[in-house]
């Protein structure tokens, strides 16, 4: 009897000690700075510091250097692989960042849910560089350009291998993929809204459709590719297109780069093309915002500032491959690579490019539902 | 004077303390927040319609296929290990042996990374048609299927069948094989009513080992099945990762829990010492 009440005090102290640094997480001085940004160097630095949260490999070499130095302000660099994953932490705000770089659609989710400072567009003066066409795409998620600085953007398209589609089969259109003749010869993208965007552009519905018989339909129309399709894939799409592993793929835009620049390494004997459908396809666009909870504002919007610099823009360019919307950039390029209209399509070749659009969560399960479908048919 | 390594009573629980520490904060916390997020909505309001969406013909035919795939590998996997622990033994390496260490070796690198290699190699351009185109003997078309998925769960679970297998074949006592022969009986009888008897907890733990992460994984259907076969691992990874609906993807592990728990109680059914168990 005894030894058991002893047992239980025991049980008890555990839980509670255990439950003590998982407060202390929550309330948000986390304990170890395995993290750069979970030490709390804001009161020792004062002001100069900065804590970014950016996607991996999305930055040139030195840039972030660079801004220290010109500023001296301390940057605390992080990176996210997804952008479902970045939004629980700036939502949770364990770590609050400064300033963040997530997709147009999460970035109107962010928006709807009060979570974004508006820039004082008088501190970052350099926004000028950045072409209208982009401010004025981005309206479709950030109404007004309050929120957002674009920094990628790009498309969805089709990659070919002149070496195994025939010219007269060149394609041209998203049907393409729906060709028994590339049977097990076609890749799509392992990505829920891209790949239905390819049904809803052929079934000439809006992409951010959450009409539940248009997206029945969409999704019989994949369910009928699905025994061409070689595999759905994400990353590997580069590297399956590069050993020619397939004739037909689905990739964004901003690989291609990489692609020719690889295959030309190599010495391949054939050449990976590039086409925007001529039933339209996505734009999207990843731009920097402020989150609300971000303690440096003002050392934000240098940072803002400073990246739409023109030679910061074409530095950044050139290390990620993704179409910069930095006009000031862009004039700074090779004719060759501004000439690349696989790289940047011109406006005839967006026109009937659209932007994705936040669903809220009924739309998002909606479409997960059906892709779960597709998949598991 | 016979002195053995006694601790004081309090030091001895005290000893403790990390482990009871490990189980709360890595068990029973963890398991605790699959129950409460699985059975509740996104609001927080308590819901059975979680666990009820196993019956949604997609999620069900993912988890059939699972059940049948990790089935056959299992079967599979006992198939090989068995005669192999047999040859093994009369071998008389023991545990330490150089030909046992090779099988284990491969457990020492990184399972994603050998799962990848087999992509290359099994690929429609990959290395092994390469060889075979080479030497013309045109071409196997395997990966992407649901035969690779067998082959990269067979090829990445087998030294968890034949290690269990093979310590329990080793500690047979070669007499009983000798009272057995003595006794007239031959070959096969002394492998059916000697060794497989003596051999069933060793069998119960291959299984388990080897069932259980088959049934539950996503990874391998990923690379070798390229996204095209979803297993119910898939669609549970697919819902916290992707969808991010942690509470529908914890309420559908609570329905995978159930099939291993099932699976657990039939093998103990076998193995009634309990001596084989994992866990």
């Amino acid at each position: 009897m005894k030894k058991n009440f002893r047992t239980r005090i025991l049980v008890l102290l555990l839980a509670a000690a255990s439950a003590f640094p998982t407060a202390a997480c929550g309330s948000g001085t986390p304990q170890n700075g395995a993290a750069s940004a979970s030490d709390d160097g804001a009161a020792a630095d004062g002001d100069n510091v900065l804590y970014v949260y950016n996607w991996g490999e999305y930055i040139g070499d030195g840039v972030v250097e660079q801004f220290e130095k010109e500023t001296g302000i301390r940057v605390v660099y992080d990176t996210f692989q997804t952008n479902e994953e970045m939004y629980p932490i700036i939502e949770a705000g364990a770590i609050r960042y400064d300033v963040v770089c997530p997709s147009d659609y999460i970035i109107q989710k962010m928006i709807r849910n009060d979570m974004l400072y508006p820039i004082d567009w008088d501190k970052v003066p350099n926004i000028s560089n950045i072409d209208e066409k982009y401010m004025k795409k981005s309206e479709a998620f950030d109404p007004g350009n309050r929120y957002s600085v674009p920094y990628c953007w790009g498309t969805i398209g089709i990659l070919y291998n002149t070496s195994l589609v025939s010219p007269q089969d060149t394609p041209d259109s998203w049907n393409a993929l729906w060709d028994e003749k590339y049977s097990d010869n076609i890749l799509m993208l392992d990505s829920v809204r891209d790949t239905f965007m390819v049904a809803e552009k052929l079934l000439g519905y809006d992409v951010n459709t959450t009409d539940e018989k248009q997206l029945e339909a969409c999704r019989d129309l994949l369910i009928r590719q699905k025994p061409l399709v070689q595999a759905y894939v994400v990353d590997q799409v580069r590297d399956k297109m590069i050993g020619g592993e397939a004739a037909m793929a689905m990739i964004y835009s901003g690989e291609l780069l990489y692609v020719q620049e690889c295959l030309e390494e190599a010495g391949s004997p054939y050449v990976l093309k590039y086409v925007i459908p001529k039933e339209g396809s996505n734009v999207w666009i990843d731009s920097w915002v402020i989150p609300k909870n971000a303690r440096h504002k003002e050392n934000a919007e240098k940072w803002l500032n400073f990246l739409c610099r023109a030679e910061i823009a074409k530095e950044n360019f050139e290390y990620i491959t993704y179409p910069t919307p930095n006009r000031a950039a862009f004039e700074l390029l090779d004719p060759d690579i501004r000439n690349n209209r696989e790289v940047f399509p011109d406006d005839a070749d967006l026109e009937k490019c659209s932007v994705f659009e936040y669903l809220g969560t009924a739309g998002d399960e909606l479409y997960d539902t059906m892709w779960n479908e597709v998949k598991a048919y | 004077m016979k002195t053995t390594m006694t601790i004081p009573s309090p030091g001895r629980k005290a000893l403790a303390f990390p482990y009871i520490l490990w189980m709360i904060g890595f068990t029973i916390i963890p398991l605790a927040l699959i129950f409460v997020f699985g059975l509740t909505d996104r609001n927080g309001a308590f819901t059975l319609a979680n666990v009820a969406a196993i019956a949604r013909p997609d999620h069900a035919k993912a988890l059939s296929r699972a059940l049948l795939l990790s089935l056959v590998s299992t079967v599979i996997c006992l198939l090989l290990a068995f005669p192999l622990c047999m040859i093994l033994r009369g071998r008389r390496l023991g545990t330490g042996s150089f030909v046992v260490f090779i099988f284990i070796l491969p457990m020492w690198m990184n399972f994603l990374l050998r799962t990848f290699a087999w992509q290359t190699l099994l690929e429609k351009k990959g290395v092994i048609n390469g060889i075979l185109g080479a030497m013309h003997l045109g071409s196997i078309r395997i990966i992407n299927t649901p035969e690779a998925m067998i082959f990269g769960m067979v090829y990445n679970f087998l030294p968890f069948m034949v290690l269990p297998i093979y310590n329990t074949l080793c500690k047979i006592d070669d007499s009983l094989i000798d009272a057995a022969h003595d006794l007239g009986a031959d070959f096969f009888q002394t492998l059916l009513r000697v060794f497989v008897p003596l051999c069933v907890p060793g069998i119960v733990s291959g299984i388990t080992m080897v069932f259980v992460p088959a049934l539950t994984t996503f990874v391998i259907s990923d690379i070798l099945g390229g996204g095209k076969i979803l297993l119910i691992g898939n669609v549970i990874e697919g819902e916290f990762t992707r969808s991010s609906n942690w509470n529908l993807g914890a309420g559908l592990s609570l329905v995978l829990m159930v099939f291993i728990l099932i699976s657990m109680a039939a093998l103990s059914f076998f193995d009634k010492n309990g001596e084989g168990t994992a866990f």
